[in-house]
């Protein structure tokens, strides 16, 4: 079980929280602007990359604040957790 | 019978406690302290059971979680724990075991045909026997599931009581030998939180058969002083009977405890954060692989040294030991100070130098050194073995009378944990075995588990390891020095994986590697000569490592043969993965307390006592008991429905829609946040205003609904679907935070805060009246879709006027304080209109009469608002989460599924929900299947069955007959129609 440093209550077990995914996708300004290929792209593509990963998680029975985190897929390891909007936490 | 193998003196049982206990039916004697192999030893137990597939007799082995053949039977009734290790199971007052195997008896087991056999149940039997006819393998599994079984669970539920615990501590040690006791004390000393775990009843691991000095003391003393010293700490908690089976990610540990000093919790499961952990498990030794090792009394030789040392019991009279290094001299050391005969100890190296074998000599033991045992006899123990040289010839040269065969091949640490926490191994060449390598999580490995087999290193390694551990958590060491015992001088192990081959009858005798699953040599190399190259394929086709030991003895030996038949190396063939658990694990401990009742919160709403009171069955849903309906004397759920529904349609009905999700959305911009959530013009609502409202997620695709409210500019009052209610909060929650942080909005949970009474049906007006309404109910002033504030029986509530039910309706909300007043203040005042209670299911069909979907039970997360006909509330002037993804190629094309209704031809069936729709008559494959039913009830106010449901292109069938088809295969012929039943033009809602 991950132990998950969430950036504003402090370390926590994984059971606390809900996976969101790929982090850094932000949704198009003007949907209708796209081909379809393009929405698709959006909607269904992720890098799911083995190794580093950035992905947001919410602190689902705690503060429930969204936040990123730097986590690497193959050891587990989490390098850095951010807020939304801010610095990085290392664990 | 009398215990004529227990020794007179010695040992850590209290022979002041003597207990009784049965085996096979038999009542024995043994003393506290024993464990159940122990004592089956001491009463001259030799066959404890017989071989998984040859049925061939077998005597316990090992004296501890490695042991593979004395798998017992433990307790009876519905406590009853099958596939126990005698070794492990404690003794106890009146314990019951049984042999898991054996048939009419363990003594004398017919399935010992088997044996003969042996050629015909090679590896891949099951493989090549059943898989190759259709079926052979259904009509002989039962018969093959029973020769071949463990034990026997029992069928009932769990009697027993299990719990589990969280701990931190800074420290883990796991297991408390030389080198874990050495290391929570340094640990402890520095100042660290320490938890220090072991499988056995008492502390000391290996100290408890060991006859050396510690900082010049009896082993067993220094063994006390370390335990009363860190039972005085009160930095550290030591946990004994307590196993630690899986090391997960981020130093997360499962550990399993057997509590047996308090019977009101039989197992405890504790989930252990270390900021460092400590692994010092010790070592597994190593079994020989010679023909007919299996024989009961061939054993481990530490094994022989714990029976004696330990527990008091010389387990025969006549010794032979058969060793490829010196720590398989103690145990014969240790027979001759018990008093037994040693007839020779075989060694298969040249030239032995080292302490013990000198003690060994000094003492009048006779050595054979370049020799090894080529073979054991005996019927049903071991009366004899052959030895021949070790630069096989291939002839026995003298055959040696004895009753015990001590073995050891050398030692493999106890990689488990680590391996689990992700490390890897590597071989070491000296002394021939697998070490842990550089840990990966925040641990470290000491004494024997780390390949450090002289007891002295291990004192100096668990010290330095406890010191590294608290150093790391930023503690500074006290300066206390390692405990030391005598330096020794052993002489090197010569890795010996087999015998040479032999000539004669013990040619064709079998050599196992894998006792509990009857895997032998020849079983190994059939594997490779059929082409096998892997060792994980090579474990799954021969079994090895597959039993309830998972292959601690045996595993390996087998993956050196492996090496040696692929002329590999044993570092290239591997070892096979490391999986928790270390050892079973009972589902109780993981259950722990989370059982029955306990499963799962259960939700119930303010109205739920009047419910029962009423005699509701309830159904869940999410976790909420919702009223299901409500009998009246000798009423089934048909007949009370049907009545629920009539009553509530031609007067009026009340029920308690407080199960439904409620969300304040609230701020400046809670107006822009909710269109883009929702599908319809939310700017168009003024203050007062419902309406219906549809969320989808980005695929387009239906995701919740329910109606929402305008309370005031920046104010709205959104409801949920009861099972969606969490998901939603937490889907705003998410594009508030993740995507749109600059919009001010605030989103309050008011489920629980607001209990819902809804009244339906033409009289519900009337109802609100008799209760004091203080606003205006008439058409105009509080016109369908709007909402008011009032005042009824004289309490502030919240009053909706929209409808699920078709009908004139109103939703009271209402502090849930006051909800339960509420509601009988309802069936007071609605006494005089023949109010009618009404549960989910009688809802379902109100709804279902007017076409209105379930999230969730009408749609899957494949269906969208267009299928769905929704057209009218999808806004075209704005964006909103999903719209762009409506007009992706999949959601455009021709033939979507779409909602429509059904009625049944012969206007009586009522088609069961999930049936398949299908053209045509005959069933022929393939047949094509072109939507499902997804709700199907019978309509008292129609008198007929209705049902509704997703179908290809539906909107374009209306009047085309299809056939139902259901999971049991029930056809009926329906007519697809509209999906709305019952006045469709709505006027009954306007009323």
């Amino acid at each position: 079980m991950l132990l998950i440093e969430c950036p504003w209550c402090g370390p926590r077990d994984e059971s606390e929280f809900a996976y969101g995914g790929e982090a850094d996708i932000s949704r198009p300004i003007d949907p209708d602007a796209l081909s379809d290929a393009e929405w698709a792209d959006y909607l269904f593509m992720r890098s799911n990359r083995k190794g580093e990963n950035r992905e947001i998680w919410n602190h689902q029975h705690g503060c429930r604040r969204w936040f990123v985190v730097e986590r690497d897929t193959v050891s587990y390891a989490i390098r850095a957790t951010f807020p939304m909007d801010g610095e990085g936490r290392s664990p | 019978m009398s215990q004529a193998f227990r020794l007179p003196v010695g040992g850590r049982i209290r022979r002041d406690e003597p207990l009784e206990f049965t085996f096979n039916g038999r009542t024995l004697s043994g003393f506290a302290g024993d464990t159940l192999a122990s004592a089956l030893l001491a009463n001259g137990c030799r066959v404890v059971g017989r071989s998984f597939k040859y049925h061939r007799p077998r005597g316990i082995m090992a004296a501890g979680a490695e042991e593979p053949n004395a798998i017992v039977q433990v307790g009876r009734g519905q406590h009853a724990e099958p596939n126990l290790k005698a070794t492990q199971v404690e003794l106890q007052a009146g314990l019951e075991a049984r042999s898991v195997r054996g048939w009419p008896s363990v003594n004398f087991d017919l399935g010992r045909i088997n044996d003969r056999l042996g050629g015909v149940l090679a590896a891949g039997f099951y493989y090549k026997t059943f898989m190759s006819s259709a079926g052979s393998w259904h009509r002989s599994e039962r018969f093959i599931r029973r020769a071949a079984g463990l034990g026997w669970a029992p069928t009932g539920s769990d009697p027993d009581r299990y719990e589990s615990r969280n701990a931190h501590c800074d420290v883990l040690v796991v297991g408390a030998g030389p080198a874990g006791l050495s290391a929570a004390r340094s640990a402890a000393l520095a100042g660290a939180r320490v938890l220090l775990v072991d499988d056995q009843p008492e502390l000391g691991g290996a100290l408890l058969a060991c006859r050396d000095t510690i900082d010049r003391m009896p082993a067993k003393d220094w063994l006390a002083a370390q335990a009363a010293f860190l039972e005085a700490q009160p930095r550290v908690r030591v946990l004994r009977r307590c196993t630690a089976f899986g090391y997960h990610d981020h130093n997360f540990l499962s550990l399993v405890q057997h509590d047996l000093t308090d019977h009101a919790v039989v197992q405890r499961l504790w989930r252990v954060r270390a900021k460092q952990v400590v692994l010092a498990q010790g070592a597994f030794e190593r079994s020989l692989v010679f023909p007919n090792n299996d024989l009961p009394g061939v054993m481990l030789a530490s094994a022989v040294s714990t029976y004696i040392r330990r527990y008091a019991v010389r387990p025969g009279c006549q010794l032979v030991v058969f060793t490829n290094n010196d720590s398989g001299y103690q145990a014969a050391i240790d027979w001759l100070e018990a008093g037994g005969q040693v007839e020779a100890i075989v060694d298969c190296r040249d030239d032995v130098r080292g302490d013990l074998p000198r003690t060994a000599q000094s003492m009048g033991a006779r050595i054979l050194t370049g020799t090894v045992v080529a073979g054991a006899r005996g019927r049903s123990g071991l009366r004899s073995v052959e030895v021949a040289p070790a630069a096989g010839s291939g002839v026995a040269r003298q055959k040696l009378q004895c009753d015990v065969l001590a073995m050891s091949g050398g030692w493999n640490p106890a990689v488990h944990l680590h391996s689990q926490s992700g490390g890897r191994n590597q071989w070491q060449p000296e002394p021939a075995c697998f070490t842990p390598g550089n840990p990966v999580q925040a641990a470290v490995s000491a004494g024997a588990c780390n390949g450090v087999f002289g007891l002295r290193e291990c004192l100096a390694q668990g010290h330095q390891a406890g010191q590294e551990a608290a150093r790391r958590w930023g503690f500074e060491p006290a300066f206390d020095e390692a405990s030391e015992a005598p330096a020794m001088q052993s002489g090197a192990l010569m890795p010996l994986w087999r015998v040479p081959e032999m000539r004669g009858r013990l040619a064709a005798s079998k050599q196992f590697i894998d006792y509990q699953n009857d895997t032998t040599l020849s079983d190994l190399r059939l594997a490779l000569r059929e082409g096998f190259e892997h060792i994980e394929h090579i474990k799954r086709y021969t079994a090895l490592g597959f039993g309830t030991d998972q292959g601690k003895m045996g595993n390996i030996n087998g993956m050196a043969l492996v090496a040696e038949g692929l002329g590999k190396t044993i570092p290239e063939v591997g070892t096979t993965t490391f999986r928790p658990p270390f050892t079973p694990v009972r589902f109780g401990a993981c259950a722990g307390g989370d059982v029955g009742d306990l499963y799962e919160p259960v939700r119930k709403t303010p109205l739920h006592e009047w419910q029962v009171e009423n005699g509701a069955p309830f159904e869940v849903v999410g976790q909420w008991l919702r009223a299901h309906y409500y009998p009246h004397e000798g009423e089934d759920l048909e007949t009370a429905v049907c009545r629920e529904c009539l009553a509530t349609r031609a007067s009026v009905g009340i029920m308690d829609a407080s199960t439904l999700g409620k969300i304040d959305v609230s701020g400046p911009d809670a107006e822009t946040f909710l269109e883009r959530l929702y599908t319809h013009d939310i700017a168009r609502m003024s203050v007062g205003r419902c309406a219906y409202g549809v969320m989808l997620g980005e695929d387009g695709m239906v995701m919740d609904d329910g109606v929402m409210a305008r309370l005031g500019p920046e104010r709205f009052y959104v409801t949920t679907t009861t099972g969606g209610a969490a998901n939603v909060l937490s889907w705003m929650e998410l594009w508030l935070q993740t995507e749109w942080p600059d919009l001010q909005v605030r989103l309050t949970s008011l489920t629980e805060t607001w209990s819902t009474i809804a009244l339906a049906g033409p009289n519900s007006r009337q109802v609100l009246r008799a209760m004091g309404c203080d606003v205006d109910l008439e058409p105009e002033a509080f016109p369908f879709m709007t909402t008011r504030t009032a005042r009824l029986e004289n309490e502030p509530v919240r009053l909706f006027r929209i409808s699920f039910s078709g009908e004139l309706a109103y939703e009271i909300n209402v502090r849930s304080d006051r909800a339960d007043f509420m509601w009988r203040r309802a069936m007071a005042a609605g006494a005089a209109f023949g109010i009618t209670p009404y549960g989910t299911e009688t809802m379902h069909v109100l709804r279902a009469e007017k076409g209105f979907i379930i999230v969730g039970q009408d749609t899957d997360g494949s269906v969208t608002p267009v299928d769905l006909g929704m057209n009218w509330m999808m806004s075209k002037s704005k964006d909103y989460i999903g719209r762009r993804s409506l007009a992706r190629p999949d959601c455009v094309r021709p033939g979507r599924k779409q909602w429509v209704g059904f009625r049944s031809l012969d206007d009586r069936t009522v088609v069961r929900e999930g049936s398949q729709l299908v053209q045509g008559d005959t069933l022929e494959p393939p047949v094509p299947l072109l939507g499902h039913v997804s709700s199907s009830y019978f309509s008292a106010c129609l008198g007929y069955p209705i049902a509704l449901g997703l179908l290809n292109d539906g909107k374009r069938r209306h009047g085309e007959e299809l056939l139902a088809v259901d999971a049991g295969g029930g056809r009926t012929r329906v007519r697809v129609v509209a999906p709305v039943f019952y006045d469709p033009e709505g006027e009954r809602q306007h009323a």
